[in-house]
This record gives C-alpha cells, sequence and structure tokens, in this order.
C-alpha cells in the first residue's frame, strides 16, 4: 500500500487553475522532492494534502483512506500528516517546549509528563534541548525551522511534508535543517519536500518531480532528472538554475 | 508579522532601560544635559503659570472656593468612604467585561454563513452601545429596569449601575479584542490547525493569547474610561464619590470637595497604569531575554 496517492488533483484560485490534474504515488518510507520554478504548484500542492486548502477535483488517498471524500474529520487527517511551513510559524508567545507539546497534548490528550519527555528526546536528538525553555525569539532561524520539524514530528506522523523549508534562511544556517532532514530519511519517514536547493534534492530523494504549470511534467530518479532530464522545460529550469550558481 | 520570514539570526539588542525612558519622556539622546534642560524648563513653565493665576483678580476667590484645606480635610474622609463604591462598581463590572466582551469578540470572528446571524446580533450590539451616551444607558436601566418588578432581580441603583456600564463597556472592549485577534497573523491559525488543531483550540491556545497580549494598553485606557464613568451611577442616586462631594458643596457652597473627589480618582488609575506598563515589560523580558519556561 502506497503512504500517499494523489489521482487527478485539481486546484483552481479563482480562474488562476494552479494545479492541472496532478497524479503522484509514494511509497512508504519513499522521499519525493518536488521542484520547479515558483508559481508552478509546489506549495498549493501539499497545502492541498494537509487540507489547507480544499482540492475542487479528484481523490488524494493516505494510507489506504481517502481524505478527499466527504464528511472527513479534516483535524485527524491533519494528525497524520506533518507539516513544515517556509517561515518556519512557532507559537511566538509559547516556549519551545510548550511548542512542541501543544498539540500533542491539546489533540492526543497525552498527559503531560509524557508530551514533555517525548520533546525532551526529540529535541535532544535534533541538537535542540538546551533550546527546551527559550521563546522562538531568541532563537536563529536555523533554529526554529529545526523547532518547526521537530512540533510536528512530536505528532508521530506518517507522512512529512516539507514546503521550501530552507528558503527564509540565511546561507549559513541552511545546512543545519538540511541535516535534519537527512536523518529523518535515514529513519525511514516518508516525505514529500518542495525544495529549491537541487543538490540536496539530488543527494537525498529516491524520486524527484519536476512541476511546470500545475501538471507534473517529468519524474524519475535523481540520476535521470539532473543528469539526463527528456523535456526541454526541465532542462531549461536546470539550467536556469545551473546560471544561478545553485547547484 | 508580515516580516516573519526574514526575522532570522539572533535578538535584537535591547536599549539601555535610562536610555529609552529619556526617550520615552522626549529628553533626547544626550543625557545627564538633556535633563538638566527638561528640569530647568519645566520649572521655569510652571513658576510662569503659577505666577500668572496668583496674580489674577479673582484668585483669593477662587482660592477659597476650591482649595480651601479646612473643607478639604472635613469632607475627604466621608468622599473616600463614597468612592469605595466606585471601586466596587468598576472592580465587578471589569470582571463582567472582560469575560462579555471576549465572548462577543469571538462571535463576531466565527466565519461561515451559518453564523451569520450571530455575527450581525454581534455588530449591531457593538454598534448600538457605542453611539448611545453611557449616562442614558445608566438612566434607562437604572429608573426602567426596577419599574418592571422582574422577580429575583435586585432593585438596586448600585446593581443595575453595574449593569449599563457593562452593557456600554463590553461594546467597545469587544471591538478592542477584535482588533487583536484580527492582529494575529493567518499563519499562525494555518500552523495550529495543520497539528490537527480543532479551530476552537486554536483560538485558545494560539489566537486569544497572543491577541490579549496584545491589546492591554487599550483594554486599560477603556477601563480607566469606565472607572472615570462610574461616577454616572451617581445620577441614580447612589451615594459613590461625585455624589457625595456634591452633597457637601450643596451644603457649604464650597467646591473643594470636587477637588478631593478628583484626586481620589487620580490615585486609582495612574497606578493602573504604571501597573500595565510593568506588565507589558514583563511580557516583552519574558519572549526576548529568555530565560526559564
Amino acid at each position: 500500500m502506497n503512504a500517499l496517492e494523489l489521482e487527478g488533483v485539481r486546484k483552481s484560485f479563482g480562474r488562476n487553475e494552479v494545479l492541472r490534474g496532478i497524479d503522484l504515488a509514494v511509497a512508504e518510507h519513499e522521499v519525493v522532492c518536488l521542484i520547479g520554478a515558483s508559481g508552478s504548484g509546489k506549495s498549493t500542492l501539499l497545502r492541498c494534502i494537509n487540507l489547507t486548502e480544499p482540492v475542487d477535483a479528484g481523490r488524494i488517498v493516505v494510507e489506504g483512506s481517502e481524505i478527499t471524500a466527504r464528511g472527513v474529520n479534516v483535524n485527524r487527517v491533519r494528525r497524520r500528516i506533518g507539516i513544515v511551513f517556509q517561515a518556519y510559524n512557532l507559537f511566538p508567545h509559547m516556549s519551545v517546549l510548550r511548542n512542541v507539546t501543544l498539540a500533542p497534548r491539546t489533540v492526543l490528550n497525552r498527559p503531560r509528563a509524557q508530551t514533555e519527555k517525548q520533546a525532551l528526546e526529540l529535541l535532544r536528538r535534533f541538537g535542540l534541548e538546551d533550546k527546551a525553555g527559550e521563546f522562538p525569539d531568541r532563537l536563529s532561524g536555523g533554529q526554529q525551522q529545526r523547532v518547526a520539524i521537530v512540533r510536528a514530528l512530536a505528532m508521530d506522523p506518517d507522512l512529512m511534508l516539507l514546503d521550501e523549508v530552507t528558503s527564509a534562511l540565511d546561507p549559513e544556517l541552511v545546512a543545519e535543517v538540511l541535516g535534519v532532514i537527512r536523518e529523518l530519511a535515514a529513519g525511514g519517514m516518508t516525505m514529500l519536500i518542495a525544495t529549491h536547493e537541487m543538490s540536496f534534492a539530488r543527494e537525498i530523494a529516491d524520486r524527484v518531480c519536476f512541476l511546470e504549470a500545475g501538471v507534473i511534467l517529468e519524474q524519475g530518479s535523481p540520476a535521470e532528472i539532473f543528469s539526463a532530464p527528456r523535456e526541454l522545460r526541465t532542462q531549461q529550469f536546470l539550467q536556469r538554475i545551473v546560471a544561478a550558481g545553485r547547484m | 508579522m508580515a516580516l516573519e520570514g526574514d526575522r532570522r539570526a539572533g535578538p535584537e539588542v535591547a536599549p539601555d532601560p535610562a536610555e529609552r525612558r529619556s526617550r520615552i519622556l522626549g529628553l533626547g539622546g544626550s543625557g545627564r544635559r538633556g535633563v538638566a534642560v527638561a528640569v530647568t524648563s519645566t520649572i521655569v513653565v510652571f513658576a510662569l503659570l503659577a505666577l500668572v493665576i496668583t496674580h489674577s483678580s479673582g484668585w483669593p476667590e477662587v482660592k477659597k472656593t476650591f482649595f480651601d484645606w479646612s473643607e478639604f480635610k472635613a469632607s475627604f474622609p466621608e468622599i473616600a468612604r463614597a468612592f469605595l463604591l466606585n471601586v466596587k462598581i468598576f472592580c465587578i463590572a471589569e470582571v463582567l467585561i472582560l469575560v462579555f466582551a471576549l465572548l462577543l469578540a469571538v462571535v463576531r470572528s466565527l466565519p461561515g454563513p451559518v453564523f451569520f446571524p450571530l455575527r450581525a446580533l454581534a455588530i449591531v450590539y457593538a454598534d448600538f452601545f457605542r453611539g448611545v451616551p453611557t449616562i442614558l444607558v445608566i438612566a434607562v436601566l437604572g429608573f426602567g429596569a426596577p419599574a418592571l418588578e422582574l422577580r429575583h432581580l435586585p432593585t438596586s441603583t448600585t446593581f443595575w449601575g453595574i449593569v449599563a456600564l457593562t452593557l456600554v463597556y463590553s461594546a467597545y472592549v469587544s471591538e478592542v479584542y477584535r482588533a487583536g485577534i484580527e492582529s494575529v497573523h493567518p499563519s499562525q491559525e494555518a500552523a495550529a490547525r495543520s497539528l490537527g488543531l480543532s479551530r476552537g483550540a486554536t483560538l485558545r491556545y494560539v489566537i486569544l493569547p497572543q491577541a490579549v497580549r496584545r491589546v492591554v494598553p487599550p483594554l486599560l485606557n477603556d477601563f480607566i474610561g469606565l472607572q472615570k464613568d462610574t461616577a454616572l451611577v451617581g445620577t441614580l442616586g447612589a451615594i459613590e464619590a461625585f455624589n457625595q462631594a456634591q452633597i457637601d458643596t450643596d451644603a457649604t457652597f464650597n467646591y473643594t470637595p470636587y477637588l478631593a473627589a478628583a484626586l481620589l480618582f487620580v490615585a486609582i488609575t495612574i497606578p493602573l497604569a504604571r501597573f500595565t506598563d510593568w506588565l507589558i515589560a514583563r511580557d516583552r523580558r519574558r519572549r526576548q531575554g529568555g530565560g526559564v519556561a
């Protein structure tokens, strides 16, 4: 059974059709990177899978159950799908520890001691244990983004969606966040990653999908996509990336 | 919040407290010399003002009717006792307003067409009670409601005065809350919902705590207004500070008791203002000064 299946997913904002029929299957433990120009629909696709945006047509199936069916409890779906945003979106009025334990405590009704123990373990795993009592404003961007990833992990998701999680970071802070994602992949986490970090995608992805104007124009192993892209559009996109010195 | 993506590295350097204070008071950045100039000019201005007033032809008469020390001493204890009623009124009203206004603001932020009637009701409420003069609401409720002879409800003027003030000030305070709720960036709600929090839990744990923190200063502003408006309950006959002062002046034809009442009102609002400043500063320290959870 696939961890995630998309069939003919369509989404428009007004007259602007952002997703024009996306078909994609992600296997358990697979890491899929979405690449493509800004506006190609990467972020919208992730937001649809998280049900932040309702789809106009098509089906999304997570672990065998359709989440786009009528009457589905969106809160239940979101518990199983972790999402991390470009701008971290930590809760500024809560300590790091509270940021991480909020959802397990209020959504899963786990006892406080248990959630704190789990949170501290996760923070330790990602080198953030000494930040547990800090408030987000005191942390660097890289630290904040790592906390955001830990916050999503605390819900034990089946699937993680990462939406350009390094795009808001200073270059010297990117590596620490990529290190966290690398560790997640090594741990077998199923991930769908929208990214502009081509060399990282090449290194970490099992499969790379190139999005263009709301469809997956080409997909394949990193070697196929980056070394021998078949589509002209993919070639042009990668040439621009190389010219910009980003690969 | 719109700049969230740009807020990258470490904390900003907080300005030195003394420097910040001098900036707040508008003393200019030049430290001790700036303070000296400010003090001198203040003394000069006030000395001139005092000179002009005390040398005006009507001054002896004004002094006798408004600043009579023996009158002050004689009337102050009773006015202070009456002022306790003002304190009681605004203490009870403030608690009720905090709860009721929050309810109104939350109702107004409910999404979707289903809740339209409730939203509309909240809007009409806020518009109406902000538009009607407080003294009219107090008069209508204070004289009208007891006349209904409703069972199980008190008929005391204090009770209806509190109800009237709560109705009027909840309209203002709900708008303050609403501004706070709307100032929290939508990405905060998105983050909370993406973790599986329900709309209610998101409001309770993520939106409202941030909203309320931001609106503490305007909230206090409304409460200062409320504290002064407790004097309007005196129009119903309740013996609060202003009414007591009026009784005293009517008896002696000396207006010094008004001064005594005024001082009492001021004496209670100033500590409240400083307390709020302290609350805000403490919150900022906690969020940016790091340290304990």
